[in-house]
């Protein structure tokens, strides 16, 4: 156990750590919406994600970059972001909108069971990501190096890179987002209401599909720029990226509170720090253990999660 | 007629919960629908606002069929409902409970005017207006599900136990608010345990057994039947 590496390298694991997590926080935001609204775990999420990557390299492919290919000049990568951002978000939010029109909807029409949906769930999940695995030979794709890390901060031995800056303030931009939309705006208070008491939003005419076919959307929209700043970050997209990186995404909005999008936010966050430093402190290979070793931990004592749940707030 | 309930049957899975209900409500009329616990009252509400799907027969509004629109469409249309239980969404603040009510419309000035009204019936939600609807006592809760319910300009109101929980002073207050918002133009299609206050406020009234009706007439008509006034008002 190196506790001393741990203090000596607080600052750096801390901001790769805060990096990884706002990842985590923006695709745990998919889990924690539709929870909030359906009381339904939509494992597909995580194939929402994949798609998002899968998109953007695609986008990206289609101007010849590889992951051979030298950095193009900064004016040309600031488009091909933009580009890659708005593939993602495309794919994830259209990926979002199908599996609940198939998976799901014809499922509720029908009254079924909460345990039918977790099947479906489950079956869309395999079928997008094997899908994908036949499609790609199950082999790995490459990212063309769009950002070349350098340090935008040093401080002593903490530096701070352009593609973590990035990825942070990103993140936080679109939480922001989200949150003012949900809170402020009129659509957003339909999704509370459904959230809260779906009988009572009906009596005021709220049109429950539509809200759900919304929550599905944004939570697509958020994992599709998760996706991008992925693919920058790790540099290579396999079929089960999305399994992989969807479960700890899950466990964020489950640490945080699922359905409650702050604690989305805290969620990821802490996990992606706590991640870091346990990798340091026990070993790279022990960070999934030390992960869910804090979430049965805090589960234990706070079984709503951190913040609890916020956006159904006790339903009635 | 403004609502036409004709012969309509309802099954919870094998239960049948519903056993052929007509009623009608005219413009501009309270009409009550009492009954005891477990008699249908609140299904047939639900069926009204289209919650529940109905097995067999027909929902008519307004000269048109609704029985198989979706719920927010007969907001629309102009029904609205305070639900049993109240329905309150207990994270949001009294002001946004009653925005909800007025979801449907965009006409904001005319919004404004409409909260300023219902602040008008019950001042007590003013004072609470910053407040999240859960943490309101019982009876205040009672008054933001009417008022939202009032926040759509409906043509229909239903209140389905107005009266629950309230102490009795309440109780007197809501239903002469309920008849003032009649008399200011709204009609009303009520279900009540309080028999007595229902049938003296009600026009007409039906009185439901077990999934059906069993009796109707107007309200003082019933109120001094005997076999409604030894059932429901506790008198013999």
């Amino acid at each position: 156990m190196n506790f001393v590496g741990l203090l000596h390298s607080l600052g750096p694991l801390s901001i790769a750590g805060l990096a990884q997590g706002a990842i985590y926080a923006l695709f745990a935001l998919g889990y924690t919406l539709v929870y909030g609204v359906l009381r339904l775990i939509n494992f597909a999420h995580s194939e929402v994600f994949l798609m998002g990557a899968y998109a953007a390299l695609n986008v990206w492919g289609l101007f010849s970059l590889n992951q051979n290919s030298a950095t193009p000049a900064t004016v040309v990568v600031i488009g091909l972001l933009m580009l890659g951002l708005v593939a993602a978000i495309i794919a994830s939010g259209a990926t979002a909108l199908v599996v609940e029109l198939v998976a799901y909807r014809p499922l509720r029409r029908r009254n079924a069971p909460p345990l039918a949906f977790l099947i479906t769930a489950i079956g869309a999940s395999l079928v997008i990501s094997e899908a994908t695995g036949v499609f790609t030979h199950r082999s790995i794709t490459g990212v063309p190096p769009l950002i070349r890390p350098a340090d935008v901060v040093t401080f002593g031995n903490l530096h701070i890179t352009n593609l973590q800056v990035l990825i942070i303030v990103l993140a936080l931009v679109m939480m922001f987002g989200l949150d003012r939309f949900i809170n402020t705006t009129r659509l957003g208070r339909g999704i509370r209401a459904v959230a809260q008491n779906p009988d009572s939003a009906a009596l005021m005419g709220v049109n429950k599909n539509r809200v759900i076919s919304l929550v599905f959307l944004l939570g697509g929209l958020m994992a599709g720029v998760a996706a991008v700043m992925y693919v920058l970050k790790i540099g290579t997209v396999k079929f089960d990226a999305g399994f992989d990186l969807g479960i700890v995404a899950f466990t964020a909005a489950v640490l945080g509170g699922i359905g409650n999008l702050r604690g989305a936010l805290l969620g990821g966050l802490l996990l992606g720090v706590v991640e870091n430093y346990a990798a340091e402190v026990f070993g790279t290979e022990y960070r999934r253990v030390i992960v869910f070793v804090l979430l049965i931990g805090v589960l234990m004592f706070l079984p709503t999660g951190l913040l609890g749940e916020s956006l159904g707030k006790a339903r009635a | 007629m403004l609502l036409e309930i004709d012969n309509i049957t309802l099954l919870y899975g094998r239960i049948q919960a519903l056993h052929g209900i007509s009623l009608e409500v005219d413009q501009g009329e309270i009409v009550a629908l009492i009954g005891a616990n477990g008699a249908g009252k609140t299904t047939t509400m639900r069926a009204v606002s289209g919650l529940r799907p109905i097995a067999s027969g027909a929902i008519r509004f307004a000269g048109q069929d609704i029985t198989r629109m979706r719920p927010d469409l007969r907001v629309v249309r102009g029904i609205s409902q305070s639900p049993e239980g109240r329905g309150i969404f207990p994270g949001m603040t009294v002001l946004e409970n009653l925005e909800m009510g007025a979801y449907t419309r965009r006409d904001g000035a005319a919004i404004r005017q409409d909260l300023d009204r219902v602040f008008g019936l019950f001042p007590r939600l003013r004072e609470r207006m910053r407040q999240p609807g859960g943490t309101l006592s019982g009876g205040e809760q009672q008054m933001l599900a009417v008022g939202r319910a009032l926040m759509s300009r409906p043509k229909l109101m239903l209140l389905d136990e107005p009266s629950m929980g309230l102490a009795p002073m309440l109780i007197q207050q809501i239903f002469s608010i309920i008849t003032e918002i009649n008399q200011q133009g709204t009609t009303i299609l009520l279900v009540e345990q309080n028999a007595q206050q229902a049938l003296s406020r009600a026009h007409r009234a039906y009185v439901l057994e077990t999934g059906q009706i069993v009796k109707s007439g107007t309200g003082s008509e019933l109120l001094h039947d005997p076999a409604v006034k030894d059932a429901y008002l506790g008198v013999a």
